[in-house]
């Protein structure tokens, strides 16, 4: 592994994890598509930084695209509050104008600017190393890992500073208002952070793929656990994990690195999706099958309890009374009859003692709606669980 | 070159007539299906979408070969409509919410989509340049055939819309009570959403992945500050939609180095901020208007009743007093009482006032208005 390798590697570490924090943040506030409006509407401000500076890596192009996304965030607001469209909608209006204003501004002057929308959108990773800061006569490493790394620190620092008063403004803003912080210092302070970071990974990444980066190893932490700063940690984890695998996908596959590190994202997202323990796709869907069957058997044990009846309780006519297909019939009686709540006698339903105690307090239950009740039915079943 | 100059050149070039038209047609079936987007609370899926389609079309170029553009679109179709139904599938199946769920599949397919792009442009014999013309569009690009492929699926669209109006309008406002009708509405529903994938797909040529959400949107937007019907909205979103295209087409036409994509949605959203700021019964302007013309009123009531309230203690309703009296007084300015005089409520002799008859009755009645006006 050569020395640029690693650099490179570092670089999309220090982004991801960049990136990761304040992307937390934004999924849990439902701010996730704010990000994107960012990523993009920060291209006039770079553009015009440019034509100043002229210089991709100044700090005042930084500082000028930061404010533009910041622009982008009032302007949203602004339009919001009037009430004439919803908040979507606005996002969806205000950054592919601010956008074309960019592609405008650099087509007109293409000529004398080594600027390309390309460059800007996508980034191009594999050049960073190439780019160095130099001190005084001494190479101390790229540029780019100097700016994000700088960015980092900054996004640390203000985390631990005001962890307390995001944790407590994201989950509820009411309470976070009554103790004194201010909900509007919080919420741009959130949004100058993401501004900033976008603008400093956009040259590494590509604008676009920021927001990968923000929203998906969040996304995938959130199906995980309930825990913010679990939630943090494994976000981190899961962008780092998918920049260095990433790195070597593309490695292998010669392509875009910024691209091949949003795969290895979509990758893991996708399998937590469907695997994850208890808010995954299959764990959803089996306990939702499982719901199912138990509020069937409780249906069913309760029509036994109301007929005392033998017509009523005959295995054929409770087919066609009921009305369920055979094979759901069939799931419920083995069911019920594996938890010795009824015995079968000559196609005569009944149900047992143990049988008649639970639908009792299953009814109960359902009068009193008191969780107190089903205390020790809870073994038994997981509709109660919930 | 001026305009006439212009639209002669319009029918005489066959690519400036078929660029014109392809954005026309576009904007149109856009405007028409944005309406539907926008009402359906459904704006970003547009940009969603949009970037999930770049994938299809790398993987349609893979398998074929071939850079037909109908081909490319069935490969971005597809790949629409998946990311549509992933999205959907996240917000029904989990609890990450609507807005992680669009922002995680655009991007992750974006990022897919550069990569087999990237990849795509490595390979050594490969045909691949123009591909990422669907980056950003190049409505120059637009041949004949492109534009009678965008008409049928308009055409399609529209007799669509005119079969299941009632469906698609009944689905818009009350999902509930459409449920309760006995109407399959996850028909409707995928209905709905497939024609906007495929208005979206067939614009990615012309204006790009990035800009295509504001194709949908901003029409749709300022058609919906004109109006409160829907036919109409459709109607009018078609309108500024075909005209944000042929404008934006003219403009840049007319200047070197002026790529038509972002011309033509910063047309659109000069449309809609124009609707924001001058439609009449919803548009800021004429809402700050209201709103100026009724603390006024308010000022003008609240004087007379001021007045009416000194008036009371004299036997002689007119008996004259000091303008000074009043100027303590907040809704006072000399603008009112002027327009109080007009209005012949008071009387003004030098530096005293007096109310008239007329004006003591006015004031008398203006809080139990309402009692007088039902007796």
């Amino acid at each position: 592994m050569s020395n640029a390798q690693l650099e490179i590697q570092l670089i999309a570490s220090v982004v991801a994890v960049a990136c990761a924090i304040p992307g937390t943040f934004l999924v849990l506030r439902k701010m996730a598509m704010i990000s994107d409006a960012i990523s993009h509407s920060i291209l006039p401000g770079i553009v015009i930084g440019f034509f100043i500076t002229q210089d991709l890596n100044s700090p005042l192009l930084i500082l000028l695209a930061a404010l533009t996304g910041i622009i982008t965030v009032v302007l949203v607001e602004y339009i919001q509050k009037t009430g004439l469209v919803k908040e979507d909608t606005a996002i969806g209006l205000v950054f592919p104008a601010l956008f074309s204003i960019g592609v405008i501004l650099i087509a007109k002057n293409a000529n004398d600017v080594h600027l390309d929308i390309d460059a800007v959108l996508l980034g191009e990773l594999a050049f960073a190393p190439f780019d160095r800061l130099i001190i005084s006569g001494t190479d101390v490493g790229p540029k780019s890992l100097w700016v994000v790394g700088t960015i980092l620190l900054i996004t640390i620092t203000l985390l631990i500073a005001f962890f307390k008063e995001l944790k407590v403004s994201t989950f509820d803003k009411g309470l976070a208002a009554s103790l004194g912080f201010s909900p509007a210092i919080i919420h741009y302070g959130l949004m100058s952070v993401s501004s900033v970071t976008t603008v400093g990974a956009f040259d590494a990444v590509g604008a676009i793929l920021v927001v990968a980066l923000m929203i998906a190893p969040a996304a995938t932490a959130y199906l995980l656990t309930t825990d913010l700063k679990k939630m943090l940690a494994l976000a981190i984890g899961f962008g780092i994990f998918s920049a260095i695998l990433g790195y070597w996908v593309a490695h292998w596959l010669d392509a875009s690195i910024a691209g091949s590190i949003t795969t290895v994202l979509g990758l893991v997202f996708l399998l937590v999706y469907l695997f994850a323990p208890s808010k995954g796709i299959i764990a959803v869907t089996y306990r939702e099958k499982q719901q199912r069957i138990e509020v069937s058997l409780l249906t069913f044990l309760l029509h036994l309890k109301n007929h005392d009846e033998e017509v009523e309780r005959h295995v054929k006519h409770l087919n066609e009374h009921i009305n369920w297909q055979k094979v759901r019939s069939k799931s419920v009686l083995d069911l019920a009859q594996k938890n010795n709540m009824i015995h079968i006698e000559d196609s005569i339903v009944s149900l047992t003692k143990k049988g008649d105690e639970f639908t009792s307090k299953a009814i109960e239950y359902i009068i009193t709606n008191e969780d107190s009740q089903i205390e020790d039915m809870k073994d038994d079943f997981f509709l109660f669980r919930g | 070159m001026d305009i006439i100059e212009y639209i002669q050149l319009v029918f005489t070039d066959y690519t400036l007539r078929t660029i014109t038209l392809g954005t026309a047609v576009l904007g149109a079936v856009c405007g028409m299906l944005g309406s539907f987007a926008v009402l359906r609370k459904q704006s970003l899926l547009g940009d969603a979408i949009s970037h999930a389609a770049l994938p299809g079309i790398a993987i349609a170029f893979l398998i074929t070969g071939s850079k037909d553009s109908n081909t490319l679109l069935i490969g971005a179709l597809i790949s629409g409509l998946i990311g549509t139904f992933w999205i959907r599938g996240i917000v029904t199946k989990t609890h990450l919410k609507s807005d992680t769920a669009l922002g995680l599949i655009l991007s992750l397919f974006f990022g897919f989509g550069m990569l087999l792009l990237t990849f795509i442009q490595k390979q050594p014999d490969a045909n691949q340049a123009g591909l990422d013309k669907y980056l950003f569009g190049q409505a120059a690009t637009l041949i004949e055939s492109d534009v009678w492929m965008m008409a049928i699926v308009t055409g399609i669209c529209l007799v669509v819309m005119l079969i299941f109006w009632k469906e698609f309008k009944i689905l818009l406002f009350d999902a509930d009570y459409t449920k309760t009708l006995g109407f399959n509405t996850k028909f409707i529903d995928i209905l709905i959403t497939s024609f906007i994938v495929l208005a979206i797909v067939l614009g990615l040529q012309t204006v790009g992945v990035v800009l295509m959400s504001a194709m949908l949107l901003a029409p749709a937007a300022a058609a919906r500050q004109w109006t409160n019907s829907l036919a109409v909205m459709v109607f009018l979103a078609a309108l500024f939609g075909a005209f944000a295209g042929v404008v934006g087409t003219a403009i840049s036409a007319s200047q070197n180095n002026l790529s038509t994509g972002p011309v033509i949605v910063l047309v659109a959203s000069v449309f809609v901020v124009f609707s924001f700021i001058f439609s009449p019964s919803r548009g800021l302007l004429f809402k700050q208007i209201r709103f100026i013309r009724n603390r006024r009123d308010l000022q003008l009531h609240k004087t007379l009743a001021f007045m009416h309230h000194i008036a009371e203690t004299h036997e002689d309703i007119s008996h004259p007093h000091a303008i000074k009296l009043l100027n303590n007084f907040q809704g006072y300015t000399r603008s009112t009482l002027q327009k109080l005089v007009e209005k012949g409520y008071v009387k003004l002799n030098g530096g005293m006032w007096n109310l008239t008859k007329v004006g003591f009755d006015t004031a008398a009645n203006l809080y139990t208005k309402q009692q007088t006006e039902d007796e």
